[in-house]
């Protein structure tokens, strides 16, 4: 364990020094935040018609997706990419390390570090001064917490799966390009996820890419509560352990293949 | 005449000085301290047309920092700088036109592009007339011996290619006056055999001068009839290589090899010092006003089993040494 | 001299484009992920839109005019000025002192250095919204009208492009902070593709005199939409208004001037 967590903090370290670039982020986000939010005021006062999620839900649900808007990160790890395409990947697997674990480790660190600066300030700005709300109950609260986890586990699966695409270039290159689309839309980033048209939503719920964002917030507002709560987050977890194991696997096929092929 | 001309120019930095470890990482998200860095300190020098110059120092010392001022990239502090009539930062884009400049560890060419789109981009980016282009590239082509390499990618090229390919592209505008920093860096020794071939004929046929910046003493000592050392931002020495070693040294070295099944004893004399010994190979240092280098040599060969010696100057590494070293005792 | 440097221009663009071109599925998975991305964006207003119905007055297919404009306007800011987008990389691998030894204004050459083809994916989106919306709005286009919905195309591409100069031109203090700039960019381009009169006054004010977005979809809009804007613009502001983006510009590129001052007295 001790070599992944060496890296986790490394990166943490580095990622510190750039504390203007934490700055510039949470005003960034401050900002989409404001901006998503006055459009939703404008369509608020446009309508009484019933909506899937209440105005002030509507407002929490934006905030937390700005605040946390780091669990739908999807570039490929530039420093892996570039190791692929050299041929330098050849060295990491001569090293005593588990691949899939450092580079996970890595996928992990670089979500979760410029994250934990920014969650903060944006939820205490957008808590007193745009009406996030707090969460629904303390269950709530503890459930949030453990799916938001789960998110950023699901994030970091995904996102290493994307890397390990890379050994096939082409494909890699494919599916590196798509993905991004995919978590935009199925993730609740772009649009709040209990909005789209009734006929999606079955696909919505099927799809892991709900568990990176709207599960947590769901669960936060309580529109998921008791056992769809815990439902929802073992759909998380499900995915999460579906994608790790795909994740291997391929990464054993493509290495594989990069010795084979002389690599 | 002289081309440049650098009067009393200091150049200060403020670099920010950060704290390890994972707290001081935090500390540094609050604030930032600055330290200043006198990274050139009135210096003065003029060189002449046509002249072949090095400029060497320790790392830090102030090189790049004075290339990049007569370059026109960076303005200085204080002080005056003229070449070629013009002050260069402030008249970039006509000043750089008249100049080429290499630099060792960076390529200029477009990387995913063959050499020779490169040199015609080049060409664009000068303006330089079709027939006037197509003598001097044909011309550098030759020189250079880079007919095999003009429809590779930079990319794909070696080190002593690159460095080849380098050269010829800073002078297609056929500039008076050419920076060089570093151009024999990690070159294979017949690579700079050929580069040093090259700058050689060039100042001398072409009268392009050269200003060269490296820390191989043997560029220096094949191609610099003058050499200008800079240390702590500061000129140190301004002259030929003799006069260089003769300021700070009147020093000789005799180097001593033992036979082969003589035992091993140390070679040693009481007018000489030993610096190095390796195996059956021991170096003396003397002073010749105290004891010829002729007188020196008997007594050795009276006393040991000599196999083979020879007399020699220090070399200039230890000279630049010895300079550096003199100007940090002056210092403290 | 003028027409040497638009032939050298023509020849990074020829560069750019071989380069890219080369990887010819890299570059059809590029453009098209670009179309789906951008494309999805409008399909999730769709969704809203069939959710809430309309927004302080406005429809989807006016929505979609401010859209499309935008878009357009904004997927050529992203391809032809990509240079000063990737400036940092520029500034970091020190690669920028070698632009300044070149007798080329910088700015030239670092616009030179890219045109990233694979926009025209939201190219592509943002033309089929403004077709789409202007047949379903059943706009009348005439020669004027046409000539305004260009001016205000140009008037968008001149004030991205000035949004990303003043992104690159940070980078001479420092390479770390740019992100703050995509609130004005990819921010306002969010911003943009709803109508302005929408948004709180502090939020307009902003927006059309500082980081004038208004003057190049929101205003010319209504001239082409021949309606009254409830914000009170005339229509000869309606017409004329684009010019803002391209004073834009022009301010950012004196900035842009003031930055590369700053870093040859700085060095690197």
């Amino acid at each position: 364990m001790k070599p992944y967590i060496a890296i986790l903090s490394s990166r943490f370290r580095t990622l510190l020094q750039y504390r203007a670039a934490a700055i510039a982020g949470v005003g960034t986000q401050l900002f989409f935040g404001l901006v998503r939010m006055m459009i939703f005021d404008a369509f608020y006062r446009s309508t009484t018609a019933d909506q899937p999620l209440s105005h002030s839900e509507t407002v929490t649900y934006i905030w937390l997706g700005q605040a946390f808007i780091l669990l739908t990160l999807f570039g490929v790890d530039t420093d892996v990419a570039l190791m692929i395409r050299n041929g330098n990947v050849a060295y990491e697997m001569t090293r005593p390390v588990d691949l899939y674990k450092m580079w996970f480790a890595r996928a992990l660190s670089g979500r979760a570090a410029p994250m934990s600066m920014r969650v903060v300030p944006i939820l205490v700005v957008a808590g007193i001064f745009f009406g996030l709300t707090p969460p629904a109950s303390f269950t709530a609260a503890a459930l949030f917490h453990v799916s938001i986890v789960g998110g950023l586990l699901l994030g970091a699966s995904m996102v290493t799966i994307l890397t390990i695409s890379m050994l096939w270039t082409i494909s890699g290159e494919g599916i590196s390009r798509l993905a991004p689309a995919l978590v935009f839309i199925f993730s609740g980033i772009a649009v709040p996820l209990p909005f789209f048209p009734d006929w999606l939503q079955p696909l919505i719920a099927v799809l892991p890419f709900r568990g990176l964002m709207d599960t947590p917030f769901r669960v936060y507002l309580g529109h998921l509560a008791g056992t769809d709560a815990l439902l929802a987050i073992a759909h998380q977890v499900l995915w999460l352990l579906a994608l790790c194991m795909s994740g291997k696997w391929m990464l054993s096929i493509g290495i594989r293949r990069l010795v084979v092929q002389g690599g | 005449m002289s081309q440049i001309v650098v009067e009393d120019v200091t150049k200060i930095f403020r670099v920010a000085s950060r704290q390890p470890g994972l707290w001081g990482s935090i500390k540094g998200l609050v604030r930032r301290d600055w330290r200043e860095v006198r990274a050139l300190n009135k210096v003065s020098f003029s060189i002449g047309r046509g002249e072949l110059v090095g400029y060497i120092g320790p790392n830090g010392a102030g090189k790049s920092t004075t290339v990049k001022i007569l370059s026109g990239i960076l303005v200085p502090d204080a002080g005056q700088v003229s070449v070629l009539g013009y002050v260069p930062w402030k008249q970039r884009i006509d000043y750089v036109r008249k100049i080429g400049v290499v630099f060792g560890q960076r390529t200029q060419l477009w990387w995913d592009l063959p050499v020779m789109e490169s040199f015609d981009l080049l060409r664009d980016i000068y303006a330089i007339p079709q027939t006037r282009y197509r003598e001097s590239r044909d011309q550098l082509i030759d020189l250079l011996d880079l007919s095999g390499l003009l429809d590779i990618t930079v990319r794909q090229l070696s080190l002593g290619q690159r460095m080849r390919c380098d050269l010829a592209a800073a002078l297609l505008h056929e500039p008076e006056l050419l920076f060089l920093d570093e151009p024999t860096i990690g070159l294979d020794a017949i690579s700079k055999l050929a580069v040093r071939e090259f700058i050689g004929r060039l100042n001398k046929e072409r009268g392009v001068t050269v200003i060269l910046t490296t820390h191989d003493m043997d560029d220096i000592e094949a191609l610099c009839r003058r050499v200008l050392v800079i240390g702590d931002g500061r000129i140190l020495s301004d002259g030929t290589l003799a006069h260089l070693r003769a300021s700070v040294t009147r020093e000789r070295w005799l180097t001593v090899d033992l036979m082969e099944d003589a035992p091993v004893t140390v070679v040693s004399d009481s007018a000489a010092q030993l610096i190095r010994q390796e195996g059956r190979r021991f170096c003396l240092a003397f002073d010749p006003l105290q004891v010829s280098a002729a007188e020196l040599i008997a007594r050795v060969a009276r006393t040991y089993p000599v196999h083979d010696l020879f007399v020699e100057n220090p070399p200039i590494e230890a000279i630049i040494a010895r300079i550096y070293g003199r100007e940090r005792q002056l210092k403290s | 001299m003028k027409w040497d440097s638009l032939r050298l221009y023509w020849r990074y663009v020829e560069i750019s484009f071989r380069s890219q071109m080369q990887y010819r599925l890299s570059f059809a998975f590029h453009a098209f992920g670009h179309f789906l991305v951008t494309g999805s964006e409008f399909l999730g207003f769709v969704a809203i839109f069939q959710r809430f119905g309309q927004i302080n007055g406005w429809t989807l297919p006016q929505m979609g005019l401010f859209y499309g404009i935008v878009s357009i306007a904004f997927a050529i800011a992203e391809a032809v000025p990509r240079g000063f987008d990737i400036f940092p990389r520029l500034i970091r691998s020190g690669d920028f002192d070698r632009v300044l030894l070149r007798p080329r204004s910088a700015a030239f050459q670092v616009l030179g250095q890219e045109f990233q083809l694979m926009r025209v994916g939201r190219f592509t989106q943002g033309v089929i919204v403004l077709i789409w919306a202007s047949q379903r709005l059943g706009i009348d286009w005439t020669a004027s009208t046409v000539a305004l919905l260009l001016f205000a195309i140009v008037g968008g591409i001149c004030l991205f492009s000035g949004l990303f100069v003043l992104q690159a031109t940070m980078c001479f203090w420092t390479t770390e902070s740019l992100e703050i700039v995509n609130c004005t960019t990819y921010g306002g381009v969010e911003a943009a593709q709803f109508p302005l009169s929408i948004y709180r006054p502090w939020f307009r004010t902003v927006f059309t005199f500082i980081i004038p977005l208004a003057t190049i979809n929101y205003f010319p809009a209504h001239a082409i939409l021949n309606i009254t804007d409830p914000l009170g613009s005339t229509r000869i502001i309606q017409w004329l208004s684009p010019i803002g983006g391209i004073l834009f510009l022009w301010a950012s590129l004196q900035f842009w001037h003031f930055g590369v001052k700053h870093y040859t007295s700085t060095g690197s």
